[in-house]
């Protein structure tokens, strides 16, 4: 078959398609976003009629998932590495009601982040959930993967956690593909009552899954996605998971690896592998894209063993992405760094782009507060964090998806009055709406900016779900319709905005403003192939 | 043959089509490739970059290791200085002269110019200049790129080939002005070097 180019997030996209997925559920999410785009772009998934619209919010997407599964379909559902959070109510406990259908939960971590609040490791909450997990060292791997993971959830039963990192996320390579299998017909569990979690049959399923694990670590030593590498210099054993074997064998370009390796792309932990290694070596250096998972593991509370080298004993830096220098360091390599970057070279942080509405937008809410004191602005996750940076520095947190509203709230209620949200029209639907509903409820003294630029615009312009219904929901959460007031935020505008904000911060109850202009990014975009339309009917 | 290539500018610059033409010409070639690039967050205005890896032998690491690229290839002169510690010894530095100045500290450019033509083998170019010139003020990527090609190991002709399969959905007028530009920069190169 052809080989494609493709990144590590369209390898998966690809598997999934050719592994007969009914559906895909997603929330964007750096670095998770490429693989449902992909599949949207895909012709033949169009063909094959596979759904593929954005959900409201991760919780969403992973229920609609499980939903599919439990209807005996294949279903993917993918996310960034905080949307698992919002997801976890439905993920930790889809591995009790186990799966009908090939269930597949891609989570996308971002060590180092790059474009995230944190860098939590996803592999925690395989473990905590007792479900098996995949993790791609490359891109055919990413491809092959998917094709396992359903097998491996339609034979086990049990939903698969797929968790890759930034880097392989947004790499492209060289894939092959296989066969293209058909979808599953629509099948019902054959227990009618596996998915009613009920503490009598909850107690059931979960003795099962439990039951479940040996199964699961047997099939993690002979699928193939763990193995075993001699080597004849046994001073020192390694043990890789995911894309850290790339770094390693970067290190030894041509050249084989002296020491004996176990490469691990599949948990539960592989045991018996890696007590082979252990009591083959003299000491041990796990290298991991992440938290020290497989490390804390093997030391245990009290380390009374063979040496364990890794990021828990400051051979490899306890945060960060891995990169080949890093593991050259941990080896005890030289490092090949070359000059220095000199002095004078300036950080360019990104910031809101030239003509954006929230930059406008920014401008009048910082205007509206300069009588009152600094500190009061809650903001949310999406391009409007930037104004935190200089010139605007408006806003005082940015936590999760919805805080601004709830933390606004809570401000408030502690005496910060007038307290200031500031969330975005696609944040606002994904996780703002029951926080609003909250201070509505409680008649709190806060005014909710909803920034409506029509779009998902940090992670490139999806569509938001909250498109032509912001006004409408505020209205039936409570929110009074005099004190909903909708602004356009242009420079000529500016006044008259300030104008409405300041009057708004003087009301003793929920206001709530939504600056509303479309995206520039978005409208470019539009414009530009409204443009190329032109061009072809001429 | 294994060329490893850094390349750099501010987000929306259009790195990745020289990325793109680059790679299309390596698969082309039957060669190995690997290409990180910079999605999310930092494209809006940051600085970005992409690491591109084409061999003849299998690749492993996405990342190319720190002191090891054969070559910088840069839209914009203060951030081919930021990958100076991913440049080996004997690589090539190919930077744009033309600024992007969207911060308020952006350092003096004389300064950036002298670092640049401080390194044993560079191409320092305004391809923004050039691009003018020819009539082409959007195809500087290009520029940068034709200036990048007499060190890249792939016959001119195979990026040519590429250009054309990059921008032939846009209309040959389109594939006609970036192959201009291609050609200009490699002239430059090519007198200069």
């Amino acid at each position: 078959m052809q080989k494609l180019l493709l990144l590590g997030d369209e390898a998966i996209a690809q598997g999934a398609i050719d592994a007969g997925i009914s559906g895909i559920y997603a929330y964007p999410g750096t670095p998770s976003t490429e693989i449902t785009e992909f599949v949207q772009k895909s012709k033949e998934a169009k063909e094959k009629g596979i759904r593929s619209n954005w959900s409201a919010n991760e919780k969403t997407a992973m229920e609609s998932a499980l939903g599919m599964s439990y209807a005996g379909k294949r279903a993917m559902v993918c996310m960034k590495h905080v949307g698992l959070n919002v997801a976890a109510d439905s993920f930790i406990n889809s591995a009790i009601t186990g799966a009908n259908g090939g269930l597949i939960i891609v989570s996308a971590d971002d060590p180092s982040m790059h474009s995230s609040q944190n860098e939590q490791d996803s592999r925690f909450y395989g473990d905590f959930a007792f479900m098996p997990i995949l993790e791609p060292s490359n891109q055919q791997e990413a491809y092959d993967m998917v094709r396992y993971g359903f097998d491996l959830s339609e034979k086990m039963r049990i939903p698969v956690l797929y968790r890759i990192t930034t880097r392989l996320a947004h790499s492209r390579a060289g894939v092959i593909r296989t066969q293209n299998r058909e979808q599953n017909q629509l099948k019902l569990p054959d227990n009618l009552k596996q998915f009613i979690l009920l503490p009598a049959i909850a107690r059931k399923q979960y003795k099962e899954l439990l039951a479940k694990q040996a199964d699961l670590k047997a099939e993690a030593s002979n699928s193939g996605f763990n193995t075993y590498i001699n080597g004849a210099d046994k001073k020192l054993g390694i043990i890789t998971c995911g894309i850290a074997y790339n770094y390693l064998m970067e290190n030894f370009q041509g050249m084989e690896i002296p020491h004996p390796i176990l490469k691990i792309g599949q948990y539960p932990i592989p045991a018996e592998m890696v007590e082979k290694l252990y009591d083959t070596c003299d000491e041990l250096l796990i290298l991991e894209d992440g938290y020290p998972l497989v490390e804390q593991s093997i030391k245990g509370l009290l380390n009374k063993g063979k040496k364990i080298k890794g990021r828990l004993d400051g051979t490899i830096p306890r945060d960060g992405e891995l990169n080949p220098n890093i593991v050259a360091v941990g080896l005890g390599k030289d490092d090949t760094k070359g000059e220095n970057i000199p002095d004078f070279v300036a950080g360019r942080p990104p910031s809101l782009c030239k003509g954006c509405g929230h930059n406008d937008a920014f401008l009048a809410v910082n205007e509206a507060l300069l009588k009152y004191s600094k500190g009061r602005v809650f903001s949310d996750i999406g391009c409007y964090t930037l104004s935190a940076l200089r010139p605007l520095e408006s806003i005082n947190s940015c936590v999760d998806m919805g805080a601004s509203i709830t933390m606004a709230m809570g401000a408030a209620e502690a005496g910060l009055i007038p307290a200031v949200a500031a969330i975005g029209d696609s944040t606002f639907t994904h996780s703002g709406m029951t926080g609003l509903l909250d201070a509505v409820n409680n008649n709190s003294p806060i005014t909710v900016l909803i920034l409506d630029n029509s779009t998902t615009g940090m992670t490139g312009g999806q569509k938001s779900s909250a498109l032509g219904k912001i006004e409408a929901i505020c209205i039936a959460l409570g929110v009074e319709e005099d004190h909903i007031r909708v602004l356009k935020p242009l420079p000529k505008q500016h006044e008259e905005n300030v104008k409405a904000i300041a009057e708004e911060l003087e009301y003793k109850g929920v206001s709530v403003i939504i600056p509303r202009r479309e995206c520039i990014q978005t409208l470019n975009k539009r414009m530009r192939q409204k443009h190329n339309v032109k061009n072809l009917e001429v | 043959m294994k060329k490893d290539i850094i390349l750099a500018g501010v987000g929306g610059q259009g790195i990745l089509s020289i990325a793109a033409t680059i790679g299309t010409a390596a698969i082309d070639l039957d060669l190995q490739l690997k290409q990180a690039e910079v999605h999310g967050m930092s494209q809006r205005g940051g600085d970005v970059q992409s690491h591109l890896r084409l061999s003849s032998n299998p690749i492993a690491s996405d990342l190319i290791p720190q002191g090891k690229a054969d070559l910088i290839i840069s839209i914009e002169p203060m951030e081919s200085l930021r990958y100076l510690p991913m440049l080996s010894k004997d690589g090539w530095i190919i930077a744009n002269t033309q600024p992007f100045i969207n911060i308020p500290n952006y350092p003096d450019l004389e300064q950036i110019i002298e670092k640049i033509k401080s390194i044993p083998n560079h191409i320092a170019i305004n391809a923004d200049e050039i691009a003018k010139e020819i009539g082409s003020e959007r195809s500087a990527n290009m520029v940068i790129l034709g200036a990048s090609a007499p060190f890249l190991d792939i016959e001119i002709g195979s990026l040519e080939k590429a250009i054309q399969t990059i921008f032939g959905s846009k209309g040959e007028d389109v594939v006609a002005l970036n192959l201009k530009a291609f050609r200009a920069g490699l002239n430059f190169s090519l007198s200069n070097k």
